[in-house]
Formats: structure tokens, sequence, C-alpha cells
């Protein structure tokens, strides 16, 4: 008895220390944005002193140009999680119902996009072609194409699980393909819908690397983007760096913890088969 | 019922044509530029034949240390978070107080923009009044106080320990679920068996988890392939010469310095060699769809 005493302390401890080592990131943005400039220049993890300096905040939304950059992630972050999410839930929708060996080479062909790296040197061209370099258009249509393997690979998986007979029983009451399609499948596939929406807000919100290459004005940048380069013009400045650290992560941690069942579901769906 | 009235295929037109345009295409006209001189300072291209390739292949250029460095990273990385993972999973998947809290937060790091986490471990690991050397020297552990980030000898195992801290959580909760879905009926026949929990461990749950492990395994290869951000976050390839340099720095610096052909030739090389691990994967996460 006493020995297993011990070992649930022991479980118990460990848990601790694993889940302090991955808080002790964020915990060190949170103390520090509170702090005022000679108290952050260690990035130590003591906690703040009265009074708390909430002009950091005012400060980098200011110099940081967050509104415009917030709107630019919105923008891009909305934009894209509603094109995919369509397109793709209408592609997964087809290809699964109507499963040919044409249809099933479509998917297979979708769903390999997982793997594949991007050549961006060469989507250079293809953006200057079609005139979306330096667009806001652009970074969209590339995200959601970027996103588009993925969720369709999810939402195919769920389509199946939807009985067919619903369709037919539809099609008999003379439903048409497109009434069948958003008035009777879209609302069972919410659940889903939700994952590949939280799945793709967080993606496109993180994401820099498009814009790195292809936005060369920084009026157009997204959030990620700004405060790296606002980190390279104040790094002495540790407290408004965490400021816009801060700032620029909690819609990703808001997005998170009320999605978290999604994300989950969403990751586990094709790894774990029960 | 007629399934091509009813299901048309239209309806997947939209996903297909963006896909093909913004994603397939590039990579198809990228080999095609492989062969060719283009560049931020050429007019006019011409073909060059495998002279990229051959530039990237020789032995004066950093180039193989540079996939050598990619294969490295992904395998470092793989066997980490996954041994992790699975010890953090079967732990997290016991009577542990708030279960939940401590998920979640395990989570966390993966859902940060890797940018900002290479900004906050650029101070964590920094030598002289980073937050990890005044700890060590603070329990007297002053030789374990390196350069983390500044020296060639440990920058490339310092930036695959921080990816690997960041990507255990997301592994650890795949694995969670893998763990629950195995039945409680094993583990009760065992205990009547008289195993223990390495027996436990090592009979059932390890080999009810592998192909879990194995989807994993393939999720992580392609990540470490293609990895960038926490790269080009921490060290940017440096210090000294290409000591920390992977594919995707190399292409974007290429793209940088205007050298798009050999840009263009090392994504290509990449493409096809994702192309063949591809389809591999496909078949490992769709096996099993059907009978659902």
């Amino acid at each position: 008895m006493m020995k297993k005493t011990v070992g649930k302390i022991c479980v118990n401890v460990l848990a601790w220390l694993l889940s302090l080592i991955c808080m002790i990131p964020l915990l060190l943005i949170l103390f520090n944005s509170l702090k005022d400039k000679n108290a952050a220049s260690d990035m130590n993890l003591s906690l703040p002193t009265l009074p708390i300096p909430w002009e950091n905040f005012a400060t980098v939304i200011e110099k940081g140009k967050l509104v415009t950059s917030f709107l630019n992630s919105l923008t891009y972050s909305f934009g894209s999680v509603i094109l995919c999410s369509v397109l793709a839930v209408m592609a997964a929708y087809v290809l699964s119902r109507n499963a040919t060996r044409l249809n099933k080479i479509l998917f297979m062909f979708l769903v390999l996009g997982i793997t594949l790296p991007i050549n961006y040197v060469a989507l250079t061209k293809v953006m200057l072609f079609l005139h979306l370099n330096n667009t806001k258009l652009g970074i969209i249509l590339l995200y959601a194409a970027m996103q588009l393997p993925f969720s369709v690979f999810l939402m195919h998986g769920f389509v199946a699980r939807i009985p067919i007979e619903l369709d037919e029983a539809a099609v008999i009451d003379g439903c048409g393909c497109v009434k069948l399609f958003f008035w009777i499948i879209m609302p069972l596939l919410r659940p889903v819908l939700a994952t590949v929406f939280v799945l793709t807000f967080l993606n496109t919100w993180n994401e820099f690397v498009s814009p790195l290459y292809f936005l060369s004005s920084s009026d157009k940048w997204p959030m990620t983007l700004s405060v790296y380069n606002f980190f390279g013009m104040y790094f002495k400045d540790w407290n408004l760096v965490c400021a816009d650290i801060l700032l620029t992560s909690l819609p990703v941690i808001l997005v998170y913890l009320l999605g978290q069942k999604y994300i989950v579901s969403g990751m586990t769906a094709g790894a774990v088969k029960g | 019922m007629q399934k091509r009235k009813t299901y048309p295929i239209w309806f997947a037109a939209g996903a297909l044509i963006l896909y093909t345009v913004l994603f397939v295409i590039p990579s198809i006209i990228g080999i095609g530029y492989s062969f060719t001189d283009w560049s931020a300072y050429t007019e006019e291209l011409h073909f060059v034949g495998l002279e990229n390739f051959k530039v990237i292949l020789s032995p004066e250029e950093n180039y193989r240390k540079i996939i050598g460095n990619t294969l490295l990273f992904t395998l470092v990385t793989v066997i980490f978070k996954n041994v992790l993972g699975l010890a953090m999973a079967v732990l997290l998947s016991k009577s542990v107080k708030a279960l939940n809290f401590h998920r979640g937060v395990m989570f966390m790091p993966s859902v940060l923009s890797t940018l900002i986490l290479g900004m906050i471990f650029s101070s964590i690991l920094n030598p002289a009044e980073g937050l990890l050397n005044v700890f060590l020297r603070k329990v007297g552990f002053d030789f374990l106080a390196l350069q983390w980030l500044t020296s060639p000898k440990y920058a490339f195992g310092t930036v695959m320990a921080v990816d690997i801290w960041r990507g255990t959580g997301y592994i650890m909760t795949i694995l969670i679920a893998g763990i629950l879905s195995i039945s409680t009926e094993y583990y009760e026949a065992a205990s009547i068996d008289g195993a223990n929990g390495l027996q436990k461990f090592f009979y059932i749950t390890l080999p009810l988890l592998l192909p879990t492990l194995a989807t994993t395994t393939v999720l992580n290869v392609i990540y470490g392939l293609k990895v960038f951000d926490m790269i080009y976050a921490l060290t940017n390839g440096g210090p000294g010469k290409a000591t920390t340099e992977v594919l995707y720095t190399i292409v974007f610096k290429k793209f940088g310095t205007g050298q798009y052909a050999v840009g263009t030739a090392l994504s290509s090389v990449m493409f096809v060699f994702m192309l063949i691990i591809g389809f591999f994967m496909i078949r490992v996460m769709t096996k099993g769809e059907v009978q659902e």
C-alpha cells in the first residue's frame, strides 16, 4: 500500500514537472510583458511587481502597428479558412460518395499534397503570372490551397460515415443535388467542419513563410511577421517584445482553448483505428 | 439514383483547380526551371542541362552537408519525439490528478507560432544571461552552461532539442488517443494472469499501438524533411558555415540572393523524394478507412 502511494506521488510530480517545462516560455512572456523595461531586461521568471505598466500594451499596439497586422492576419485566416472549408467539403463529398476509379485517383492526387513540399521559387512565377504577387487575395488563395489536402482527407473519412440511404430518400422526394448537399449533408458534417475550421485557423495564423516570399510591403504583413520585425528593432526592450508576442499569440491560444476537442479529433483521425 | 447527377463532379472542381494551380503546377514547372540558368540577373533563360544538379552534388559545395543535416534532423527528432511522446502518453493515461490540464498544457507549444518560440528561446538560451544558463549556474552545474546557439559544436543539437520540446506534446496527444482506444479487457485478462505493469506495456500497449506509431512517424518524417521555421527563427543556418542549414532554409537563401535555378533544383529533388514517401504515407493513413 505504501509503495503504491509513493508511486502515485512520483507520477503526479513528474506530470507537473513536464507541464512546467512546457509552460516556462509562456510564463516568461506573460510575466515580462507586465514589467517595466529594466525589470524585463533579464528575462527571468520573477513575478512582476506593482504597479503593472499597462502602457506596454498601448505602446506596442502603436509602435508595432498591431492594428493593421491584426486585421491582416484576420483577413488571411478567415478568408482562407472559409474558402478552404467550403471547397474541401464539396470535393470530399462527391469524391467519397461517387467513388469511381477516376474519383479515387483524384482523391489520391489531392491528398498527396499533405506530403509534398511547395516549390516557393517556382511559385513566384505562377503568382506573378496571375497578378497575385504582393496581394492579400494571393495569400488567401495560397493558404487555402496549402490546407486543402489535409482538409479533404479529414472530411472524406467523415462523409463515408453518413448513411447513403439519407441521400436516396432525399432524391426520391425530389431533392436536387445542390439542395441535398447544403440542406441535408452539410448540417451533419458540422463537427468535422469545426475541426477543419480550428486547424486551418491555427495553421494560417502562425504561417509566415508565404508572406516572407510573396508580400514585399510591410503594411500587408500578418502579425507573426510584424512581431519578428518589431523584435529586430526593439530587441533591447523585452517588456515590449513580450507584450507584442502575447497579443499576437492570444488569438491562437483562445481558439485552442475553445476548440481543443476539435483539434484532437482532427489530429487523431487517420492516426488511430479503433 | 444516378450517381453522376446526384454527386456532380463540379463540386470538386474548385478544390482541384486551386490545388493544381498553386500547388502542383509550381512543382512541375519548377522541375523544368531546374535545367535552366534562371536567376535574378538573367534576362532570358538558357537550357543548361544538369548543371544545377552538378552544383548541388559537387563536393566543394555545402549541399551534401545540408542534405545530411536535413536527414539527421529528421531522424533524431522522429526518434526522440516518438519515445518521449510515448512515455508521456503512458504517464498521462494513468490515474494522474488534473489529467486534462496536463494534456492541454503539454500540447500548448505546438499551438504557438514557431517564429515566436524562436524569439523566446533565443532569450532563454542566451549564453550570458539566458534563463537556462542562469539556472544551471545557480544549481552548480556551471560546466553545463554552454553556448547553446552560438557555438557551432552545440547549435544543431540545441535546435533539435527545441524542436523536440515543441513537437512531443503533439505526438503524445495522438498516442493518448491510441492508448485509450485499446480495450481494457486485455489489461484485465493480463492482470488475472499476473502480468506486471512493464509486461502489460510490452505485450499489450506497444503491439497494439504500432499502427498509431507508424502514423506519427510518417507525420514526423514529413515535417522534419520540410522543416524551415524553427531553424529560420533560431539560427538561420548559422553559426559558422552551414552548421544548422537544412534544405528549406537554403532554398529561401537562394531565393533571397536571386539564384533561382539552384533553389528550384533543390526544391525539385525534395519534391521527387517526398512524392515517393507520400505514396507510402497515404497508404498508411487511408488504410482501414474503407471498412468504416
